[in-house]
């Protein structure tokens, strides 16, 4: 197991799913782990459960689809934490549910999907990643989804979105090569999670992954 | 020269450059700094992040007062500055006084989020922060504003006082040299062969609007060099520029109390002026600023007063401005 005991992590999306999931994970291997979530309530389980085990949590109630959000997550985070080592951008939304066709999503879903999977991972990064480039060492993970690749019918803004996302991955990898600094893009795949089921309601949940045996896998992928 | 009264974009950023050897200066762009350097030199920047540090808040009385935060002294311990009635938009040598405060008074910040004043001396105070149902830190974000001053047009957001490589919050004025510095020049400075280094110091305010406190500012101030930085110090084939008088207090002011330089944390109470003799820093990339402030007293540190003032005339027939979001100046 990779050891993070003298790292700080930043976890968005926190309270639940895969990102509940990396949180305990990273927690494990020894992380400083700051929660980023939208319900306090959710978040401070996460915590509590974390500092349970003796691990060193805080929770940040925030939105990361709200353009003032950025400073104040990255401000909070390293005055508790000290400076962030991992960013990792797990919050994203499917937008209306059930999910309708690209013709009929009305606008404004359409840009709070984008403001919370495309404009808030970028708003983040851009607080977070520049100590990271002036340290020349830290980690960015951008979670994907094969929506991001493949065109699924009702999936439209949920798609392009994470498309957006993994180009921009792509793009801040190419001007930071060498910088020691990464940016990495990583596809889950299909898991047991609240997220799932809203978008598909009546899958079979034994062909679908735990969130902690994922989450397990993308940590121990990490090297800081 | 005017202020600048917002944040502008890096295609609008001059760089003065004071030769001190040639005695001469030139106008230039900021993204033209890696080019004012030489391969072996090492640029140290500060890398704290800017504290959302004006509170709102009222007296036991029902008075309106802002809290200032100035400096941190221990876990939500905090040295602050009191105003009265009004906000940002009045310059602070015009605002009204605080309501008149004694030990154990509450100022209420917010829903659960309060301030007990521990001392006073007139509008300088020492305060314990509170926060029910959350963090001090939570609190303090949720209910604070930058601070700042009545040159500019709107309300900052806190990503505008922000550099671009901030990381923990010490300061509660951004160590403004280092906005301009974004990560394409720090890039081009290390393609170039320039080290780029790193300490954090938390800068304080600049103005209180008492003529008696402000003479006294910069109050003393804590810092933490890290050992890397030690090092790149140590090992620096060229010159060290500091980027910011922060940068300036933290390394002058280790030295001046360790007799070198040593990794770790400190409090530096230096104030650098005429006559005063670098030991460790070679030059300095600066904010313009007012010739009358204390800020320009530090410069002469660097440069004689008569250079300085023909350079400040140039730039001032080139259009540059001043302030937290103007040109810089780079004297070496």
């Amino acid at each position: 197991m990779n050891d993070f005991s003298s790292k700080t992590a930043l976890i968005t999306g926190a309270s639940r799913g895969l990102g509940r999931a990396l949180s305990l994970s990273l927690s494990a291997a020894g992380a400083h782990v700051v929660l980023v979530a939208r319900g306090k309530a959710a978040l401070d389980d996460v915590v509590n459960a974390i500092r349970a085990r003796g691990g060193r949590a805080h929770g940040i109630v925030a939105d990361i689809g709200d353009p003032d959000a950025a400073a104040a997550i990255a401000g909070q985070a390293a005055a508790v934490a000290g400076r962030v080592d991992l960013l990792i951008n797990n919050a994203s939304t499917l937008g209306a549910l059930p999910m309708p066709l690209l013709t009929d999503t009305e606008p404004h879903d359409f840009d709070r999907v984008f403001q919370v999977n495309v404009a808030g991972p970028f708003r983040l990064t851009r607080a977070v990643a520049g100590s990271m480039l002036l340290h020349g060492a830290g980690v960015v993970v951008n979670i994907s989804s094969d929506a991001a690749v493949e065109a699924y019918p009702t999936w439209g803004a949920y798609s392009a979105s994470k498309a957006a996302l993994d180009h921009l991955t792509r793009v801040w990898a190419a001007e930071t090569a060498g910088s020691g600094v990464r940016f990495i893009s990583v596809d889950p795949g299909e898991m047991r999670t609240q997220m799932h089921a809203d978008a598909i309601p009546d899958a079979d949940p034994a062909t679908l992954a735990d969130p902690a045996d994922v989450a397990a896998r993308i940590v121990a992928s990490v090297t800081l | 020269m005017s202020p600048a009264t917002w944040p502008r974009g890096d295609a609008d950023e001059q760089l003065l450059v004071v030769d001190t050897a040639q005695r001469r200066w030139q106008t230039r762009r900021v993204r033209d700094f890696p080019e004012a350097l030489e391969p072996g030199d090492l640029v140290v920047v500060n890398d704290a992040a800017t504290v959302p540090a004006s509170l709102r808040g009222t007296s036991p009385t029902g008075a309106p007062v802002e809290v200032r935060l100035l400096a941190s002294d221990a876990d939500d311990r905090w040295r602050a500055v009191l105003f009265g009635a009004g906000n940002w938009q009045t310059p602070t040598e015009d605002r009204a006084a605080p309501p008149a405060l004694l030990p154990g008074d509450v100022i209420v910040l917010g829903p659960g989020f309060s301030a007990t004043i521990i001392a006073v001396s007139g509008r300088l105070v020492d305060l314990q922060l509170h926060a029910t149902g959350g963090s001090v830190w939570e609190a303090l974000y949720a209910y604070g504003s930058p601070v700042q001053y009545a040159y500019l047009r709107d309300n900052l957001a806190l990503s505008h006082v922000q550099t671009p490589y901030a990381s923990r919050p010490w300061s509660v004025e951004m160590p403004s040299a280092g906005r301009p510095l974004r990560m394409g020049v720090l890039m081009a400075l290390r393609a170039r062969g320039v080290e780029v280094a790193s300490l954090t110091h938390a800068a304080g305010l600049s103005s209180t609007g008492d003529p008696e406190l402000d003479a006294l500012l910069p109050l003393p101030e804590r810092y933490e060099i890290p050992e890397v930085t030690v090092r790149a110090v140590a090992g620096a084939r060229g010159r060290v520029i500091a980027v910011g008088t922060t940068v300036v207090r933290a390394l002058e002011g280790c030295v001046a109390d360790n007799g070198r330089l040593v990794a770790g944390e400190g409090v530096t109470d230096l104030r650098i002026g005429p006559g005063f003799q670098p030991r460790v820093i070679d030059a300095l990339l600066t904010g313009l600023h007012e010739p009358t402030e204390s800020h320009f007293a530090l410069m002469q540190a660097f440069a004689d007063e008569p250079l300085l003032r023909s350079a400040y005339a140039g730039a001032a027939a080139a259009g540059y401005l001043i302030h937290e979001f103007g040109d810089l100046c780079l004297i070496m």
